[in-house]
């Protein structure tokens, strides 16, 4: 789970992350009022989830408590476009209000996941503000990375060497050390699965302050925070894919017209795979999961089917816990609700196959039967048409 | 290192009192797995079809001499589930429960790492199934195995079905096929399993699934380099994710530009591994690998 730049510097804080001074706010006259209170300087902060902010033009910086108020006028309601957002852009409804910093160095540092060890890692870099992807793309040795034991934390040695490789010496590696350990503290007892800090500020006056965080959560350990739990902003994703949470399905909205009802996450990412193999694209990624009822089925198609992009549907179900007459009945009452009248191709295999398809023969719709995922992913380009 | 199961593998199921646990306990029964106990704590003295039911993994190890434990227990308690397991001496512990927080595996993996005689394979996976012995520990359908030739080993239940399908279907069969599951953090990886496989004499060929996300893939095709004498094809699956995007697994997700699909297929093609373009065609691409 994601969450915005200012949950994110708010849990931060509680561990003793510096962060700037500022609030939160969805009302311009409260942006004056909070820039005043900073001195009369200040930034104002896009919040949305997607990266890219600052050249999509949704941080700026306002000289007097009137610009900021100026700015947050015009920048709460706007539709923010990023290289993350998508065309269409992001609506902001709030923004974040901090004060303005004298910037001496900007630097990077991020805790995520080292799978290969299995233990959380610490990158840092001397190249702040950039995305990290790009610096490890143009010298993989511009960035550290220091692993840590989740259990034990990371280590105030392990804190002073990063500090050191930073470049930061006398009160300011004394003040980064802290920053550090506090970091990976808070990454560890969230369960984080991601937490960066780009840039991390080194300001004129020697401190080390969190100027943006990111962080990132284990959707799986959400249970145990209720607090993080509650910052899932719904306005923040796709609302096909929300309405698939609803039901316990794993829904990707993808950008082809063959939509796909798939159960297994291998299987149903490979049955994206052959579709665009045999010349088509996936409209969708959905994976119906082991013991799906007929409930969920019959959401899944409805979801499916409420993509506006998708001109077929192509159900593949390999039947090992998953039933294909559980399956079978629910597309039957899905489309007979729905009223589909685009071609649907079905693949079954498995537990209960015979059943499945007697359902589906018996039910008088058109739906196509295919054999094999080769067949089954031939059939449903044949029907969209290929290219489109 | 010898086989993981075979007919010598008595089996406790911790979770049978639970809907999946029995369902999966009494199809693996009825394949021909030796299914000795069951735990869940609070239901000890109670028995599920005949099968008796402890307290504690200790107690049904020491009361019917288990050797492996299949897992059902619910995300919350399944890692601790897993460390009980371990701790109680079964040599293989089987975690088929999907969404064990990270952090939580974490722990169990410093805890099994300080016992070296127990096999993890999991969590989030279908199992292990050798159709010669008429074992499973998992959730995979037995009638689809056939025994036979083709070591399967996959990060996915459903893609590894298909793969089984398509190599009964080409009258290959199966030695042993592995679940090493979903997950970012696993136990059993493809190399330990690449490894049973060289050594294995019922196996002849090998058919690897991967699937996009971490380098998994990448370390077994640098092991497969080096160590594999015997055929081997593969899947990746996920050519079509975009980045950023956990498919389904907790584990399959393309970060910071890492675990592409097109990385793993070639680093497995430069280690001389046939690798299928479609999931359709894994069987074809498998009789093309033992060809040479």
């Amino acid at each position: 789970m994601k969450v915005h730049e200012y949950q994110a510097k708010e849990i931060l804080r509680a561990y003793g992350v510096a962060t700037p001074r500022g609030r939160v706010t969805d009302s311009p006259e409260e942006a004056r009022q909070i820039a005043k209170e900073l001195g009369g300087r200040a930034v104002v902060k896009a919040q949305i989830h997607a990266g890219g902010r600052g050249k999509g033009g949704g941080v700026k910086l306002a000289k007097s408590p009137d610009e900021a108020f100026e700015l947050a006028k015009q920048i709460i309601g706007m539709q923010l476009v990023t290289h993350q957002t998508g065309p269409e852009g992001r609506k902001v409804k709030k923004v974040l209000v901090e004060e303005a910093a004298q910037i001496a160095q900007e630097l990077y540092l991020g805790i995520t996941l080292d799978r290969a060890i299995g233990k959380p890692v610490l990158m840092a870099s001397r190249f702040g503000g950039m995305e990290i992807e790009e610096v490890a793309h143009r010298d993989p040795s511009a960035i550290l990375k220091e692993p840590f034991d989740a259990q034990t934390g990371l280590q105030p040695f392990q804190a002073r060497k990063v500090a050191y490789a930073l470049g930061l010496t006398g009160d300011t590696h004394k003040k980064a050390v802290p920053f550090l350990i506090a970091l990976a503290k808070a990454y560890v007892e969230t369960d984080a699965s991601l937490a960066e800090i780009n840039p991390l500020m080194i300001t004129a006056q020697g401190d080390v302050v969190a100027l943006d965080a990111k962080m990132n959560f284990d959707d799986n350990a959400l249970y145990r925070h209720s607090t993080i739990k509650e910052y899932r902003d719904l306005d923040e994703e796709d609302p096909l894919e929300v309405e698939a949470s609803k039901f316990s399905l794993n829904y990707i909205k993808l950008d082809g017209n063959v939509g796909c009802m798939v159960n297994g996450a291998g299987l149903a990412m490979a049955t994206m795979d052959i579709i665009q193999y045999a010349g088509g694209m996936p409209a969708n990624f959905l994976d119906v999961g082991g013991g799906a009822n007929e409930e969920q089925v019959q959401n899944a198609m409805r979801i499916i089917l409420s993509d506006r992009n998708v001109k077929g549907v192509l159900i593949n179900i390999f039947g090992g816990i998953m039933r294909c007459d559980i399956i079978a009945t629910g597309v039957v009452h899905a489309v007979k609700e729905i009223g589909c009248t685009i071609p649907v191709v079905v693949r079954l295999e498995g537990t209960n196959v015979e059943e499945g398809k007697a359902i589906l023969k018996s039910s008088g719709l058109a739906v196509i039967p295919a054999d094999g995922m080769k067949d089954a992913a031939e059939k449903i380009i044949a029907a969209v048409g290929k290219g489109n | 290192m010898g086989a993981w199961i075979d007919t010598n593998t008595r089996v406790l199921v911790q979770g049978l009192t639970g809907r999946e646990g029995k369902f999966h306990a009494l199809a693996g029964r009825d394949y021909g797995t030796k299914v000795v106990a069951g735990v869940t704590p609070g239901k000890g003295g109670t028995d599920v079809e005949g099968i008796p039911v402890f307290n504690t993994v200790h107690e049904a190890v020491r009361e019917t001499g288990a050797n492996a434990s299949l897992l059902f227990v619910p995300p919350p308690a399944a890692a601790d589930g897993i460390m009980e397991a371990a701790d109680a001496g079964v040599a293989l512990v089987v975690a088929i429960t999907e969404g064990i927080p990270v952090n939580d595996m974490i722990r169990a993996k410093a805890f099994l790492k300080e016992r070296p005689g127990v096999r993890l394979i999991g969590p989030n996976c279908p199992g292990i199934i050798r159709p010669s012995a008429k074992v499973k520990l998992g959730i995979m359908p037995a009638r689809i195995h056939k025994p036979g030739k083709v070591g399967i080993v996959s990060r996915s239940g459903t893609l590894t079905y298909e793969a089984v399908g398509q190599t009964s279907a080409l009258g290959l069969g199966q030695s042993t096929c592995i679940g090493i599951g979903g997950d970012p953090i696993n136990g059993t990886n493809f190399i330990d399993a690449l490894t049973l496989f060289a050594e294995d004499p019922e196996t002849e060929a090998v058919v690897m699934i991967g699937e996009i996300g971490g380098s998994a893939e990448e370390e077994a095709a640098a092991w497969i380099r080096k160590n594999m004498r015997k055929p081997v094809a593969s899947f990746i699956a996920g050519r079509t994710a975009p980045p950023g995007r956990r498919m389904g697994h907790a584990g399959a997700i393309i970060s910071g530009g890492k675990g592409t699909a097109a990385e793993k297929v070639a680093a497995l093609r430069a280690a001389g591994v046939h690798v299928a373009d479609s999931p359709a065609l894994i069987g074809e691409t498998l009789m093309k690998a033992i060809a040479g």
